[in-house]
């Protein structure tokens, strides 16, 4: 048998084994975690020890290569507190200015310079930036996968919170790239823990998600139905988490003090930290913090403690009752909700979020693992295929600033993606041929009060008369909710180019050098990548010419078909083998030799839609009348196995 | 004068032509043969995704074109599509089948936002049928509608207590629901002239319920 026959759309890979498997990562401010989905059954994957729960926190000890991430930065942490990076989350995407607005003493030390844009941070004898950091810890995890597995691991779907905007996605996704993953797709974290209980439960309705994590808030309301998980509303606090209660019992303990290091504020947290834990079982406690040679004792009582944190529980349950309002629902239609992230351990979060609902919460599975598990069973849907469909939405408006420094919404929140909208602009002087976009995302009417994303330049456009020239500038937001801006001058159809300058992300050839600097895989990946690629479509191409002789042999003389079925077999036994060029080639001799029955197959489609066979179909599709017989999606043959 | 409706647009390619619906005119991009017409988003013969066609937004869902749509019969036609065209469908596809999955999806979720919501899918019945100013139309010029709405401003700024709002919120309710079942009586009917009027009233009374929206939560805040 020369060749194999599969059905159109499906593309059984012979290589599938040697090709890495896909993981979900739950990368969170204080806590991160790493699962696996095997037919549908999402496991946390674990140390040798049985730990589940990898510390987001990275040391980077000076004269060390390598630096040291999870647990055992934790132990340096106690030494050399100015070594380790945590809640590095929290900067993703962020600017200076942001970093000042978050206040408080920061656990941080900036780099001298700071040249715009991104936050650095001197750590350890380096200059970092959140990203690099992000990617040692995604290393961490890949690395902790491929332990407990015992196979390659390439490719993840990456939890964000919901409220992420497209800055912080962005850098998200070029950490993953400089730790060598494939991001398959950026999954917001409610809608993963809805996944995982979901599934578990076989839910159907409306259901909330409250995810209080260590550095963000989120809440998303999602209607379940038959398989379909549908974010009608998101909304949240990208600044607001567990993080923030530890900073006012900190701030607590050291009243009053002006004298405090940075050293003795990361003390400071860290036993904060330590007592939130403590009183969510206990009623009181107390502790000790150093500072210099001074030794402050600290007590605290749950009363207390719920005083100093109640006005950020009390902001969660607002911002959960307007995204409610959002979704143009009410609290009663609301059937469950779902508690997600360790912050939801506290007793008066619990007690404030069943009290706002009436209804206890679910929280069945473990809120710190609950994220990871469903961006597992992500992972799989995407890779292997799955019933289940996730239809999420843009968190924060998309708009443009205009005169005056307001802003044009372009793309309100809440649509669902992926999504494209057209803006037209026009030019205000006589024979301009270029135009300033400032992008810009948030709720408020003024540029001020939102996240610069981009300026663009668009340049090209051919001079006319003031106000003659329409450019539609489009924004496309993909199903990972990140942001690409496009233009056109719409008399002439001239393309405008853009140039991109993101406000708080790395620009192409920054991150192209970081990939160059991680050596260590980068090459060997890469090769890897493409030959995959050249494999997927090669598969394609196959599979196409199959369907087509399948529908259409009888326009080809045995001898014809006998060619083509000579380059389809080279395509296979190169498809056999691993070398990238030869199945190049082969893919390109036999599209050269496919030609000829294209042709046919356009011509004798045409001939028949003259003859009149096709009329009817002809004269449907020209009026506006419905189509008959849509088919059945079960059926379709795209449709993935 | 009154804003009215904005000025977005669909997306470039909404309008523009890939080859049309007609068997012979444009072969698939991955068999190189006819798309055949048995579906508007995969090649007949090889079942490739193909890019967006410029149909109907009730072609794209396979529904017959009218005003309000059952709710559950647009999400089941909108969640049938999604199924087959998501990206989440095509993540380990060929990069140009990620795209056209993305541009189908993209036009999709706009055929369903726009049928979802009964103004939006008003104005797109107008347009449909060649009437497309009135979409474009920022003022309100019909002087009983007018003075309608400036009465109705001044109501909502003199509202300083919940109950108030709340009472302007029923009426406003009322008269959109009225509104709705009139359009839906001159869309069957054919009238477009009549459909074209209380459209402009729905396009203000829309305006205002999100005026009364904003007007409430800021009470509810305060409170
Ligand atoms: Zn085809």
């Amino acid at each position: 048998m020369l060749l194999q026959i599969h059905e159109p759309g499906q593309t059984p890979d012979p290589h599938e084994q040697d090709r890495g498997i896909a993981v979900g990562i739950d990368l969170g401010t204080t806590n991160s975690v790493v699962a696996l989905a095997r037919e549908g059954k999402p496991e946390v994957l674990r140390d040798a020890r049985g730990e589940a729960i990898v510390p987001s926190l990275a040391a980077y000890l000076p004269g060390e290569e390598d630096p040291i991430v999870g647990v055992m930065a934790r132990r340096v942490f106690l030494d050399e507190p100015e070594a380790v990076v945590s809640s590095v989350k929290r900067l993703m995407g962020r600017g200076v200015e942001d970093l000042k607005a978050l206040g408080g003493a920061l656990p941080y030390t900036l780099a001298a310079d700071q040249p715009g844009g991104m936050v650095r941070l001197a750590v350890g004898g380096r200059v970092l930036t959140p990203v690099e950091v992000s990617a040692d810890i995604l290393r961490a995890m890949k690395a902790r996968a491929e332990i407990a597995t015992g196979r390659r691991v390439d490719r993840a779907v990456i939890t964000v919170p919901a409220y992420f905007d497209d800055a912080a996605r962005t850098a998200t996704r070029d950490a993953a790239r400089l730790a060598g993953l494939e991001v398959l797709r950026l999954v917001n974290e409610p809608t993963a823990a809805a996944l995982a209980y979901g599934l578990d439960q076989g839910a159907e309705g409306l259901y909330a998600v409250y995810d209080l994590g260590g550095g963000t808030f989120d809440v998303s309301i999602l209607r379940l139905q038959k398989g379909v998980f549908q974010v009608l509303a998101t909304g949240g606090d990208a600044a607001l988490g567990g993080d923030d209660f530890d900073h006012a019992i900190a701030d607590h303990f050291l009243a009053g003090r002006s004298d405090i290091g940075s050293a003795a504020a990361q003390q400071a947290l860290a036993t904060a930290r330590l007592a939130k834990e403590c009183l969510t079982t206990q009623d009181a406690g107390s502790w000790w913090i150093d500072v210099g040679a001074e030794r402050i004792a600290c007590a605290l009582d749950r009363p207390t403690l719920e005083q100093l944190i109640r006005p950020l529980v009390q902001r969660t349950l607002e911002i959960a009752q307007s995204v409610i309002a959002d979704a143009r629902l009410e609290l009663d239609e609301i059937k469950g909700v779902v508690l997600v992230g360790g912050s939801t351990r506290v007793p008066l979060v619990r007690r404030s979020v069943e009290a706002l609902f009436g209804r206890p919460p679910l929280s069945d599975i473990d809120p710190d693992l609950v994220v990871a598990m469903g961006a597992a069973l992500q992972a799989e849907a995407l890779t292997v295929g799955s019933d289940t469909l996730l239809l999420d939405v843009l968190p924060l408006s998309l708009g443009i600033e205009t005169m005056g420094g307001l802003v044009e919404k372009v793309v309100e929140r809440n649509t669902p993606i992926p999504v494209a909208r057209a803006q037209e602009f026009t030019t205000f002087q006589d024979g301009q041929t270029a135009m300033a976009i400032h992008v810009v995302q948030g709720e408020r009417e003024t540029v001020d009060g939102n996240r610069s994303l981009a300026r663009f330049v668009l340049s090209g456009i051919p001079p006319m008369v003031a106000g003659a020239a329409r450019i539609a500038v489009t924004f496309a937001v993909d199903a990972d909710g990140l942001l690409t801006v496009s233009a056109r001058e719409a008399t002439t159809g001239v393309a405008a180019e853009t140039v991109v300058k993101p406000s708080y992300g790395l620009d192409p050839d920054q991150m192209a050098a970081m990939l160059r600097d991680s050596l260590e895989h980068a090459r060997e990946d890469m090769q890897r990548r493409l030959l995959i690629e050249s494999r997927v479509e090669a598969q394609r191409v196959l599979n196409a010419l199959m369907a087509a002789l399948a529908a259409d042999r009888a326009l080809l003389s045995a001898a014809e078909a006998a060619v083509l079925e000579a380059a389809a077999a080279q395509v296979t036994v190169a498809l056999g083998g691993s070398d990238r060029d030869r199945i190049t080639l082969a893919v390109e001799d036999l599209e050269r030799a496919s030609a000829t029955f294209a042709q046919r197959r356009m011509d004798a489609a045409f001939n028949a839609a003259l003859s009149g066979r096709r009329l009817d179909a002809v004269a449907e599709t020209l009026g506006a009348a419905a189509p008959s017989g849509i088919r059945d999606p079960a059926a379709s043959p795209a449709a993935p196995a | 004068m009154e804003q009215l409706a904005d000025n977005r647009s669909p997306p470039a390619w909404e309008g523009r032509a890939t080859g049309g619906g007609t068997a012979a005119s444009s072969p698939c991009w991955s068999c190189r043969g006819p798309v055949g017409d048995a579906d508007y988003a995969f090649c007949s013969t090889c079942g490739a995704v193909q890019p967006p066609l410029p149909i109907t937004h009730f072609q794209r869902l396979g529904l017959a074109s009218g005003f309000q749509i059952p709710r559950d019969q647009l999400d089941a036609a909108y969640f049938d599509q999604a199924r087959r065209l998501h990206p989440d469908r095509f993540a380990t596809r060929t990069p140009r089948e990620r795209q056209f999955s993305q541009a189908q999806a993209v036009s999709l979720n706009e055929a369903y936002e726009t049928l979802k919501d009964p103004l939006r899918c008003a104005l797109y019945l107008l347009t449909l049928a060649g009437r497309s100013s009135i979409a474009q139309e920022r003022t309100i010029r019909d002087p009983t509608l007018l003075m309608e709405a400036m009465e109705a401003r001044e109501a909502l700024e003199e509202a300083t207590d919940l109950a108030a709002v709340e009472a302007l919120a029923a009426r406003q309710r009322a008269d959109r629901d009225s509104c709705l079942a009139s359009l839906q009586q001159l869309f069957d009917a054919g009238d477009l002239d009549g459909a074209e009027a209380v459209t402009l009233r729905l396009t203000y009374l829309a305006k205002l319920g999100e005026d009364i929206r904003l007007r409430r939560m800021r009470l509810a805040m305060s409170a």
